[in-house]
């Protein structure tokens, strides 16, 4: 009965909710309708909302004026992948620790791990670039993985910490009565137990390298083999005319693949979100 | 004491790899920084100490206008991306039928590259021919083309406007989870006794959220103080620098003009800028994390 609304209520709720996800949604459909317009409909004044002459042309276009489309779209996603691969490396361990063990220093060094969110993006480009230089990974995958991978251990030793704190402690202390040594503890019964908590920080580090890794692949990398989408598109801005509609052809195609893959994985998206931060 | 020791051991083996990792690529690069903003490294071979002549050089040409439009930028776009964030997520949290997929409709925008979602608005603000003038000039608000990104003053929105919409629905979602965490008999106790809805939401909601908002507003920031990509992608700090924050004028300097020392002590005053935000923000964190383990 509190949940009941009057018909006024109902009304405003979802207008109020038309006009929320228009704003968030709108950059999406226009990118859509504009892939399916020809270019001299773009470039034509009244502006028109509906395609007029809509083909999806632009769509079989685009792999012959972006040949390294596909490639663009895997380095993305591979470029994420690895960075979450070597993030959970570390996060794992040092989540276990900064959870459970008591030991001098432990507070100062999850402070320490949070700051380092602070030099996310542009601010450390400089020193980076002249590191990459010299260890040779300019131009190299790994010019994108390494900074991106620095940035994801805060948030998710973070959440992972967060998680194991509320896995009951009995486990481990009978596994430790029985003579376990601490890493076999850790190994056998810490591990499959975080398990939807390494789920949860690993989807969070994914997310973060793949929607920034523009400004590291932007500055560190100049190959285009190796390119992630965002830069591989930033391209078309460099020519005489700006083909909007196969841009965002190559747009939607692009991100399509992931979207797809997070909307089967959206509730461990917004349990990272209430791990973190909100008290359970 | 014993046991303790052999502990601690085994906590800083397994804090090992993220530590030097941390070390080699965040805090090195930072004391690198520091130590180049002293020099007059460049694109030529040699290097030479120049003392402070930087961080001189930087205050009389005008600094003091960047820091000020940076503060002025990061304000807006964070105070928006919380007044919607928190609309949104009340109505969100309002049990109408299709929340769900409501729900899962805010989270695009954060899952796509962000440069992907700046090339849309990059054509959405298109003076000619793009959508918002056009829809403008439709409904008779504005009498000709509006081209956003070539004026400083509509630039400098346009920008923060696409800033917003990248962060509301991290800021949104996030909320939502503080809203649902709330004991709903707090909400049933207040309706027995009368309560409008807008009483239980000033009186009930809002307070019990402020903790949240302060932490995502903190999150918020940092990041939008250190927002690049819009701002490169759409106007490159342009026209005539009026969208150039503090991080843009950085990359200007050191990628643009190869003054890799001047560029470094730029940096070093942006994290002098950051290092007052993160005392606040530690003062949080260390609240959250005592909350985390109770």
């Amino acid at each position: 009965m509190i949940d009941k609304y009057t018909w006024y209520e109902k009304v405003g709720i979802y207008l109020g909710i038309f006009v929320f996800l228009s704003f968030v949604l709108s950059p999406f459909v226009e990118g859509f309708l504009v892939s399916l317009k020809p270019m001299h409909q773009l470039f034509s004044s009244p502006y028109s909302f509906w395609p007029k002459e809509g083909s999806f042309d632009a769509y079989f276009r685009i792999w012959e004026t972006v040949p390294f489309l596909w490639l663009y779209i895997l380095n993305g996603i591979f470029i994420a992948v690895v960075a979450t691969f070597l993030g959970l490396c570390m996060i794992i361990p040092a989540a276990y620790a900064l959870a459970r063990i008591e030991f001098r220093g432990r507070g100062a060094t999850l402070s320490g791990f949070l700051m380092v969110n602070m030099f996310s993006g542009a601010v450390l480009l400089i020193p980076l670039y002249r590191l990459m230089r010299e260890t040779g990974l300019l131009n190299t995958y790994f010019a994108m993985i390494v900074p991106g991978t620095a940035f994801i251990l805060g948030t998710g030793i973070w959440l992972l910490r967060a998680y194991m704190l509320r896995i009951p402690k009995e486990l481990e202390e009978a596994a430790f009565a029985d003579g376990a040594s601490r890493f076999y503890t850790f190994r056998r019964v810490v591990l499959p137990l975080a398990m939807p908590g390494i789920l949860i920080a690993g989807i969070n580090c994914f997310l973060t390298v793949y929607a920034q890794q523009f400004i590291y692949a932007l500055t560190f990398n100049s190959k285009s083999e190796y390119m992630p989408l965002s830069v591989g598109l930033f391209a078309f801005f460099g020519r005489q005319e700006v083909t909007w509609n196969e841009l965002m052809a190559a747009s939607i195609v692009g991100i399509t693949p992931v979207m797809i893959v997070f909307f089967f994985l959206q509730k461990y998206l917004v349990a990272g979100l209430t791990a973190g931060a909100v008290k359970s | 004491m014993n046991a303790s020791r052999s502990a601690a051991i085994f906590a800083w083996m397994l804090l090992a790899p993220a530590l030097i990792y941390v070390i080699a690529i965040v805090a090195y690069p930072l004391v690198d920084t520091i130590i180049l903003s002293f020099t007059d490294t460049a694109l030529k071979k040699t290097v030479n100490w120049v003392g402070w002549d930087n961080y001189v050089r930087i205050f009389k040409s005008g600094f003091d206008v960047i820091i000020l439009r940076t503060v002025v930028w990061t304000f807006f776009s964070v105070s928006i991306k919380m007044i919607i964030g928190v609309l949104g997520a009340t109505l969100l949290n309002a049990a109408v039928p299709g929340r769900a997929i409501f729900r899962v409709l805010t989270m695009p925008p954060w899952i796509v590259p962000m440069a992907i979602g700046i090339f849309m608005w990059g054509w959405m603000y298109n003076g000619q021919f793009g959508m918002i003038s056009g829809l403008l000039q439709r409904f008779g608000l504005v009498d000709g083309p509006v081209a956003f990104l070539a004026y400083g003053s509509t630039a400098f929105w346009a920008t923060i406007f696409t800033d917003v919409w990248i962060g509301v629905p991290l800021v949104t979602l996030y909320m939502l989870a503080a809203i649902q965490s709330i004991p709903k008999d707090l909400y049933e106790a207040a309706w027995v006794d009368g309560a409008s809805r807008l009483y239980r939401l000033r009186r009930i909601t809002l307070p019990l959220i402020a903790p949240s908002l302060i932490t995502i507003s903190m999150i918020s920031l940092i990041s939008t103080f250190n927002s690049f990509d819009i701002i490169w992608i759409l106007t490159r700090g342009g026209p005539s620098g009026e969208t150039t924050t503090m991080i843009i004028d950085t990359y200007k300097t050191a990628f643009g003009s190869y003054k890799y020392g001047e560029g470094s002590a730029r940096v070093v005053l942006v994290a002098m800028c950051l290092s007052v935000f993160c005392f606040f923000y530690f003062r949080i964190v260390n609240k959250l994390a005592a909350t985390q383990e109770r």
